[in-house]
Order: C-alpha cells, then structure tokens, then sequence
C-alpha cells in the first residue's frame, strides 16, 4: 500500500471502502496481463458496489485472458480533500495502482447527475477530462448505461462510448484495444476502426449542427461513422454469463444481499418510463436457472439476503415455482427473500404472503397517478380496483405499512388528478380501519411525489416539463387535500429534477455547462449534500446555455433530437404514436396482451416473452 | 472432532488491507465467512435470531493483529486441524484463521496485551527520538486528556504501561512493549496521543501498532 494512502485513511469515514481486497475481488498477475482496464463507478463504492450491471461487466471483462478488470469509486468529500492535499492520484481497489497507468477506464453512467463526477474523476486520476485534451491512445476514457443513449451532453468528455447492454459489447472494443495498442495505432485509428463495430459510439466522429437561431437541426457523421448506431443487447440471456462468485464487501453497502435478474426489458410499456422502453424486448431466466443460480451465489458469498431484481417482477411468468424453489432452501437456512417491486394484485399479495414467512417488510405500490384518466394518458396499467384489493388484503394480512409513489407534472395532468392522489390516499386509509387486524398497533401512509422528467427515447420525449414553481403549486394542492393524520406526504425538490431535464435531453452546448458546474466544484450531485441549484445556475448563465429552452419547450413533431443516431430499438414513429395517444387518455396493450409493432424486434429477429404468448407466432 | 453445540474459540489474524475492516462489519465478515467455509454457526434464540459470536477485545481501524479471539459454537460437529485453512479462505485478503480450540479461559483473566509499533518521523532524527520517547515514558504519571461520551475526561496512563522499549532505525522508532488491556483499557493510539498532548516535539507524524499476543496478570499466554 501507497505509504500517503495509509496515512491518509485513519483519518477518513469508512477506510474499508477505499482500500479493495475484499472476498471475490479478481486478482491477476500483472506480467501475464497485456490490458488493464478499470470499472470506474461516478458514485460512492456503497452504491457502486451495490449496481448488478457493475458485477456483471467486471465479471465478463475478467473473463478475458489477458485482461484484467478492477474497480474505482469516487471518493467520498474527506477522502478527496486528502487525496488532493498528499498529490495522491486516484488508484484501481484491486492493484493500487494509479488511474492513468491504465489502458482503459470504463464508466458506467445510470443517471445524469453523475455526470460532474466523472470529469471529477478524470481529475482525481491526473487526467485532462476532455478528450481532445488526450491526445494518447491509452487510457481509452469509454462509458456505457442507460445515461449514453443521448451522448451528446458528455460528448466532449468521452472517447468512445458503448450502447446497450455491456457485457454484449465491451469485450469486442477492449480486444480491439488489446491489437492497438500491441500494435502502437493513434488514438484517432483506434476511434475509427472501433466505430466500425456495431453498438459503438464515437463522439468525436459526430458533428452537431445549428442553424441561424441557434437550434440544434442534427449530427453529420464524420470519417464514414454509422449514420445511426444500434444498441447491442445479450441474445441468449438464459444462458449469458451470470456472476455467482461475486465480490463481497468487507463493508456495508446500500443493497448488501445477493440480486437475481429475472429478466431484461419490460413487457408494460408505460409511456414515461425510460428502462421500459430502451431494455426491449423482454427476455426471461428459466425459473430453474434463477433457482440454481441464486443457491449457488448465497453460498459462493454467504449472504443472508436474496432479492429479486427486473423492472416489473411481477411478470415474471414462472415467479411462483422461482419463489417456492427459493424458500425451500432459505427458509431452513433463516436467509430473507426480498421482492420489490410487485403488482396490486392478487397473486402478488398471495406470494408476499408466502415471503412474509421470512421477513416482515413494508408494502410498496406506485400508482404513478391519481386518477384513471391520467393512469390511462401515461400507459400505467393499474386500476384503482386492483391496488384497493391489494390493500385490503395486505391489512387483513397485518400489514400496516404502505409506500405510495406518484408523480407530479406528468403531460395531460390537472389539477383533478392531483387531488386525485389524495383521494387514492384516503381510500386505501378507509380501507385500513375497515380490515386491519391490529388497530391498536396504527397505520402509516407514506405518499411520495417527485416531479416527472421527460427522457429520451420514450413516447414524452415531446412533452415539456413543468415550471418548478408550478411543481410546487401542485405539491400544495396536494397537501392541502389529504386530512388524515395516517397519511405522510413526502415530495421531492424540483431543482434536482429540473437540472436532470436538461442533462437528460440536453445537447453537446449542455457539455460546458456541467464542465463549469464542476470547475466550481460540483461531483456527486445524486446526493442532496453536494447538489447546488445555484452553481448550476450561474454556469448557464456563463456558458449562455437556456435552460428552460431543454426542459420547458414542447418538441415539433419533426424536431431532430440529439440523441436521434442512437437506435435503441424502440422507432421514432411507434413512441409518436404513443404520444398521441396520451393526448387521447388511451392505452395500449402489453406485449403479452398484444404486439404493438414497437420496433424492438428487429434487433432479435423476435420477441421470445411476446411470441410464447402467441403460441410461437410472430406479429 | 468436537461436538456440536461446544463452546469454541478462534484466534486470528488481521493485517494488511483488512485492518481498516471495522469491528461491527469484521462481526458480519465472519458470519458470511463461516457460511461460505461451510461452518453452521449457532443462533440465538428468540425473535430476531442472530449469530451468537464474539470477538474478545475489539481492535481499533487501522491496528493489525496475530493474537484476535473470538467465541462461537457449531450446530455440527468440527474437526478443528481443518478448520484454520477452510475458513481463511473464505476470508477477505488480511484475515488468517490460526487456530479454533473448545472453551478458553475467562475473559476477565485477560490482562496484557503485548504489541509492537512504528511511530514515523519524516524530519526529525530517529535516535534523538527514541531518547526522548524513552525519557517521556519513564514519567511516573501521564496525564492526557480523552474524549468520552460525555465529553473529555482526565486520565492517568502510566500506570496502564508495564513495559516500553523504543529502538530507532532509518526514518522511524521501533516499539515493543506491554500494556494493560483491561481494567483499565489502554488504546495504544493513545501512546501517540499523549506524545501530541504533552511533548509535541516528540510526536510521531505517523503511527501504527500491531497486537502481538494477550497474557494474564502473571504475563502468561492467554488462551
Ligand atoms: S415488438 Fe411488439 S412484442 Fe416486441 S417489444 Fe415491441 S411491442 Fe413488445
């Protein structure tokens, strides 16, 4: 260990967390290794080491003879006082060694307001964070995650970035680095050589163009780059590689338990959901193979705790039998299944009585809506109906503990549907006093509301936001109308959200704004102790960036978006219909309930979940 | 073998990067790593089971260790020459089983702790250090100044140090010594804290220590 670094870590919160060598961590040796490649996390280890997508990349990269992968995470406020202050470069867990010894350095970027903390860990590692500034070939600066399918606001930053799901792709751009730099390319042979493969990004290959007022009209793709680059996905997600031997932390994490996928994509099509939309299609883990595979895990890591993790568990199809197989081995062994994220309906509330055997956990819904009409306009397909009956089962059961989350500012919302929420609240505390078995024991409603940011790729990708003082406005029309005392109404600030719009749909210009947010000081801006509404603010101004003209402005049906040249699968013509819709309060069906022709197939040549429906045919 | 259900004791290691492993999560280190070796570790009784485990005296971050103890039962039964190599590697890097053995002697035997350290001294001789050191801790009384959960509190570390030899070498002061770990506890950070409080001149610009081995009040092995 670095004689600075064990100075420095007696005097910071969790030391564990900076220091690496931990149970599973991948240790290879150093002169058998020809690329060294880092999984650079823009977020605290606890999260970081929390993400799946993390595991699974730094399992599959390892997978690769001669190429070692480890893991850095940003550095808590102390521990980067004390970095910057001993000149210590930030350094990979595994090895020590410093960042920018290595070949490539991966960040996997699920949400924008991780963006500062990347160019702040450019910086901690010694390294320009634009990359014109890098003129080397090596450390390759790559992102990937849900973040890049709009590359233009980190465009600048970013050397080359992958779309869709990693563990499909990154192997193919490290192993053309492995060649390039054997064989000595430039930095710019590399980029063109590996924008040739499919799912590859390179930003600097992109042109942006702006006509006379200023408005973004499109990307010119420069040296024979793709004219659009489709995500790459796993096609046999049965069978793609699952990590059961994984690290396990010496120190507590946000989700210290091992996490089961079930399946990638979303069946539900809810019209603001990004990962609804860009995962498609669904593919699904035989319940047998989840079983084998969470056994072999709770025993390759000794955790205590297994947890089931896709974007709407309960469509899983074999969620029964994976349940019973599950409970059969934790329950002799005092190990919790965890599930989150059900439906309102009866066979989940079934189920969670099963689970309930083991542990005791509060009941989750998240209606996104008040009333049918707008639960109808954004395409969430729960009926006041169902989560009544949920509910009073779950208080026939004992439950007294529900989480209800909604949000504010969705297209089509009026002030009807705020009060809407409260109305939803005030049932579901009727429906308590009416069922509960234990009244003495009391009741608590939790009402969440956070304001809704419209994403690219998604039928809202029209849609302008709401002012945060309107967000406001609503939050105390919603306060206003909830009277009982069971019921707690939390809301979320709309700063964050409003800086997330702009980061979300922003263009390459947004690029200087989060470059000057940084320069003054701004990383790890998830969390609400290091986020300044004010600093993002006054870099608008300074880099004469409007940023309601992201967030506020209805899009023209023809807008080109900055992130059109990105294929995730999902057509521009299907999310505009969806759209339209919505203008109508109409639904559409689920892919099990019917095709709608989202466009996701052509990326698999089918639709395995939808076509089993179908009794093996293809719409 | 030993029967189930016996009262055990473990002694380990904890160095290199595991010394930043804090005490509570070394507690949860050791139950998934006794899961993970395959040891069913024996649970408490009572609502909201736990492993019944315990680590003797808890060591500071940042302090290694060849001489940790830990008291647990098995609901099966153990052949403890295996144990040792099975269960360190289900260890994070820096934590070594040495050995298990049934029962152990009575916590409240254990009196001294025998430990080394380095104190680092990046401008300043080592050998007019070690003079110093070993002048200042021939003090009859050293009274320093520690925080306590209800604020700071005045105490008298003298008498908690039996023995203290300070031998330089090229940067640093090698220290050997033994010092009370019960009734009362001596933190050996506070060696070092007392240099700060009361001869700054001498105090170390880093120090660690290292825990060496744990004796009863006639300095015999404790087991
Ligand atoms: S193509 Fe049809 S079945 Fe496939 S994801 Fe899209 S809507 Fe669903």
């Amino acid at each position: 260990m670095d004689p600075r670094l064990k100075r420095i870590l007696p005097k910071v919160q969790k030391p564990a967390r900076y220091t690496g060598g931990e149970y599973n961590q991948t240790v290879k040796d150093k002169d058998q290794v020809e690329l060294r490649c880092a999984l650079c996390f823009p977020d605290t280890y606890e999260i970081g080491m929390s993400n799946l997508g993390m595991r699974i990349l730094y399992h599959t990269i390892n997978s690769m003879p001669g190429v070692w992968c480890e893991r850095c995470f940003a550095p808590w406020e102390d521990m980067e006082t004390e970095l910057r202050a001993a000149g210590l470069p930030l350094y990979a867990l595994e090895s020590g060694d410093p960042l920018k010894d290595f070949d490539a350095l991966g960040f996997p970027i699920g949400y924008e307001m991780a963006y500062t903390t990347v160019l702040n860990m450019l910086d901690l590692a010694g390294l320009p964070v634009r990359s014109a500034d890098r003129p080397d070939l090596l450390p390759l600066v790559f992102a990937g995650g849900t973040s890049c399918c709009n590359p233009e606001p980190m465009a600048d930053f970013l050397d080359l970035m992958v779309i869709g799901e990693g563990e499909a792709l990154d192997n193919e751009v490290l192993e053309l680095l492995r060649t390039a730099k054997r064989e000595g390319w430039t930095k710019q042979t590399y980029l063109r050589a590996a924008a040739r493969i499919p799912g590859v990004w390179v930003p600097s290959l992109y042109q942006p163009e702006y006509d006379e007022d200023e408005r973004f009209t499109g990307l010119t793709p420069l040296s024979g780059a793709p004219e659009t680059v489709t995500k790459r996905i796993v096609e046999d997600f049965e069978n793609s590689p699952f990590p059961t031997k994984q690290i396990v932390p010496s120190t507590e994490i946000v989700h210290d338990r091992v996490n089961l996928e079930l399946f990638r994509g979303c069946i539900r099509g809810c019209r603001f959901c990004q990962a609804g939309q860009v995962y498609r299609p669904v593919r699904a883990r035989s319940a047998e193979k989840l079983i084998q595979q969470g056994i072999e895990s709770l025993q390759a890591t000794g955790y205590q705790e297994i947890t089931l993790s896709s974007l709407s568990s309960s469509d899983y199809r074999e969620l029964g039998q994976l349940c019973d197989g599950l409970l059969d081995y934790c329950v002799p062994r005092s190990i919790g299944l965890a599930l989150p994220s059900l439906r309102a309906d009866n066979f989940s509330m079934d189920l969670m009585q099963r689970v309930q055997k083991v542990r005791k956990s509060g009941l989750t819904f998240a209606p996104e809506a008040g009333t049918q009409r707008l639960r109808d306009a954004i395409n969430k397909n729960v009926r006041e109906e169902d989560l009544l009956e949920s509910c009073r089962v779950a208080f026939a059961g004992g439950w007294n503990n529900v989480k209800l989350y909604f949000m504010l500012g969705l297209p089509t919302e009026t002030d009807e549907d705020v009060v809407g929420i409260a109305k939803v609240a005030e049932d579901v505390y009727r429906l308590w006093r009416e069922h509960a078995v234990n009244k003495a024991r009391g009741v608590r409603i939790t009402v969440s509301t956070s304001c809704f940011i419209p994403k690219p790729h998604t039928p809202f990708q029209w849609a302008p936001m709401v002012t945060k003082e309107e967000y406001l406005r609503r939050v105390k029309l919603l306060r206003s109308s909830i009277r009982s005392r069971a019921i707690v109404y939390n809301w979320h600030d709309a700063e964050t959200s409003e800086i997330e719009g702009v980061l979300s749909r922003g263009d390459r210009r947004v690029g200087a704004v989060i470059e000057a947010v940084w320069r003054k000081g701004g990383r790890l801006e998830a969390w609400s102790d290091f986020f300044d509404h004010a600093r993002w603010m006054a870099a608008f101004e300074a880099c004469g960036v409007n940023p309601d003209d992201y967030t506020l402005r209805p899009r023209a049906a023809g807008e080109p978006f900055p992130w059109e040249r990105v294929n995730m699968g999902v057509t521009r013509r299907h999310l505009w219909r969806e759209w339209e819709l919505t203008q109508e309060d109409r639904l559409s069906p689920d892919c099990r309930a019917g095709c709608v022709g989202c466009g996701a197939r052509a990326l698999l040549g089918c639709c395995p979940d939808h076509d089993v429906e179908m009794g093996g045919e293809s719409a | 073998m030993i029967e189930a259900g016996t009262k055990l004791r473990l002694r380990f290691a904890k160095e290199g990067r595991a010394v930043y492993i804090s005490h509570l999560d070394l507690m949860r280190t050791m139950q998934r790593a006794f899961l993970r070796a395959g040891y069913p570790l024996k649970y408490s009784e009572g609502f909201n089971p736990h492993p019944v485990i315990s680590i003797l005296l808890p060591l500071g971050v940042g302090a290694a260790s060849v001489c940790e103890l830990m008291d647990f039962s098995l609901t099966a039964p153990l052949d403890e020459a295996e144990l040792p190599e099975r269960l360190t590697a289900a260890m994070p890097e820096g934590v070594r089983a040495l050995e298990v053995y049934p029962g152990g002697r009575k916590v409240k035997e254990l009196k001294w702790l025998e430990l080394e350290g380095v104190f680092e001294y990046d401008a300043r001789d080592p050998a007019e250090m070690a003079a110093g050191l070993r002048d200042f801790f021939a003090r009859p009384s050293i009274v320093i100044t520690k925080k306590t959960k209800r604020g700071t509190g005045e105490s008298d570390i003298a008498p908690a140090i039996r023995f203290l030899s300070f031998s330089p070498d090229e940067k640093r002061v090698l220290l050997r010594g033994v010092i009370s770990a019960q009734e009362p506890t001596l933190n050996p950070e506070h060696l070092a804290n007392a240099l700060r409080q009361l001869a700054p001149e001498l105090a170390p610009d880093f120090a660690e220590f290292r825990r060496l081995e744990v004796c009863d009040a006639e300095m015999k092995v404790f087991r």
